[in-house]
C-alpha cells in the first residue's frame, strides 16, 4: 500500500495492514477472474423464458376466457330452454283449462237464454204439472185397495156407508 | 484543427480512458455489490453515462476520479431503486463473505497460514458488510483501489475530515471484528 497521507491507526498495526493487504489481494484476483471470464448469454436466456412464460400466462387466460364465455352462453342457452319449456307447460295447462271450463258455461248460457227467452211456456209447463198430480192424487184417493175391500163390503152392509 | 478532427481525437481518449480504468471501476462495484452481473451492468452504464458527458469533462480531476464519481452514483442510484422494487433478488444474487473470501492466492504461504487468512479476509468482508454505504464506499476506495484521502473526498463529494472520520470509524469496525468482539 502506497498512501502518502496514512492515517495514525494505518501506521502503527501490522497486524492489520496484513490483513487488509491479503483483503485487497482477494479482492484482485476475483476482480481479475469475474474480468477475464467468457461470457454467457445469461439475458437472453432469461429474457426467453421470461418470454415463454408470459406467453403461457396469456395463452391460459385467454383459454380461461373463452371457456368461462362458452360455459356462461351455454347456461344461459340451458336457462332460456327451462324458461321455454316452463312457459309452454303454463300454456298447456291454461288452455286446458279453459277448454274444461267452456262446455259448462255454454250449457249455463242457453239455459238463461232459454229462460229469457220462453217464461210462459215454462210457467204453462208447470202448470200442467200440478194439475196432472192432482187428478191423480184424487183418483188414488178414490180407489180402495184390494186388501181392504172386505172390510169396506162390511161397512156397506151394516149401512154405515 | 477542424471540428472533426477534434472529435477524433476526443473519441480516441475516451477509447484508451476505457481500456486503462475499465478493469478498476469494474473491481470497486465488485467490491461494493459482490455481484459480478451487476457490478458488469454497472460498470457499462457508467461508461455510458461518462461517454454522453465526456464533453463536459474539464479535468478538474483526474479521469479516475471523475468516473469514480460516476460510478458511486450509480451505485447510489441502484440500491435507492432496488429498495424499492427487487432489493431481495439482488441480495439473493450477491455472493456471500465466505465465497467472496476464497479467492485468497497462495502465495508463499503455507496450507494453515493459507487458512488463517481466508478466515481473516472473510472477517473483513463481514465487516464492511456492517458498514453503512458511506463508509464502505471510503473504505474500499482506500484499501482496495489504493486512493489518497483528497481522491477520495473528490470522488465522494465529502470532505478530508469526514473522510477520516469515516475511515477511522470502518477501520475500528475492522479490528473488532478480527479481534472477535463484535
Amino acid at each position: 500500500m502506497s498512501w502518502t497521507d496514512k492515517l495514525p491507526e494505518e501506521i502503527d498495526d501490522p497486524m492489520v495492514k496484513g490483513v487488509l493487504e491479503n483483503f485487497k489481494a482477494s479482492v484482485d484476483a476475483w476482480s481479475d477472474a469475474a474480468y477475464r471470464r467468457p461470457r454467457t448469454v445469461v439475458k437472453a436466456a432469461r429474457h426467453n423464458l421470461r418470454l415463454a412464460a408470459t406467453w403461457a400466462l396469456g395463452c391460459m387466460l385467454a383459454a380461461g376466457s373463452l371457456a368461462g364465455g362458452l360455459y356462461e352462453r351455454h347456461r344461459r342457452q340451458e336457462l332460456a330452454r327451462v324458461e321455454a319449456s316452463k312457459a309452454a307447460v303454463k300454456a298447456a295447462e291454461q288452455k286446458a283449462a279453459q277448454e274444461h271450463a267452456s262446455p259448462e258455461k255454454a250449457v249455463n248460457v242457453k239455459a238463461t237464454a232459454v229462460t229469457k227467452r220462453q217464461p210462459t211456456a215454462v210457467k204453462k209447463a208447470a202448470n200442467e204439472n200440478e194439475d196432472l198430480l192432482a187428478s191423480v192424487d184424487s183418483d188414488v184417493s178414490r180407489q180402495v185397495p184390494a186388501a181392504m175391500e172386505p172390510l169396506a163390503q162390511m161397512m156397506v152392509d151394516n149401512g154405515t156407508d | 484543427m477542424t471540428a472533426e478532427a477534434a472529435e477524433e481525437i476526443a473519441a480516441q481518449d475516451f477509447a484508451s480512458i476505457v481500456e486503462s480504468h475499465r478493469p478498476q471501476i469494474f473491481r470497486f462495484l465488485l467490491a461494493s455489490l459482490r455481484d459480478v452481473d451487476l457490478a458488469e451492468t454497472l460498470t457499462q452504464e457508467c461508461f455510458l453515462k461518462a461517454h454522453r458527458n465526456w464533453k463536459h469533462f474539464r479535468g478538474d480531476s483526474s479521469a479516475m476520479t471523475w468516473l469514480m464519481r460516476i460510478a458511486i452514483n450509480l451505485q447510489k442510484d441502484h440500491w435507492r431503486n432496488r429498495r424499492l422494487q427487487f432489493w431481495r433478488h439482488t441480495q439473493a444474487n450477491a455472493i456471500g463473505v465466505d465465497e467472496a473470501s476464497d479467492w485468497l492466492p497462495n502465495g508463499e504461504r503455507s496450507a494453515e497460514q493459507q487458512i488463517v487468512a481466508r478466515e481473516q479476509v472473510a472477517q473483513v468482508w463481514k465487516a464492511v458488510d456492517g458498514l453503512s454505504a458511506r463508509q464502505r464506499t471510503v473504505f474500499l476506495l482506500r484499501y482496495v483501489e489504493d486512493r489518497e484521502l483528497s481522491e477520495i473526498a473528490r470522488a465522494t463529494g465529502l470532505s478530508e475530515g469526514t473522510v477520516k472520520a469515516h475511515l477511522s470509524r470502518a477501520l475500528a469496525r475492522v479490528r473488532a471484528e478480527l479481534r472477535g468482539t463484535r
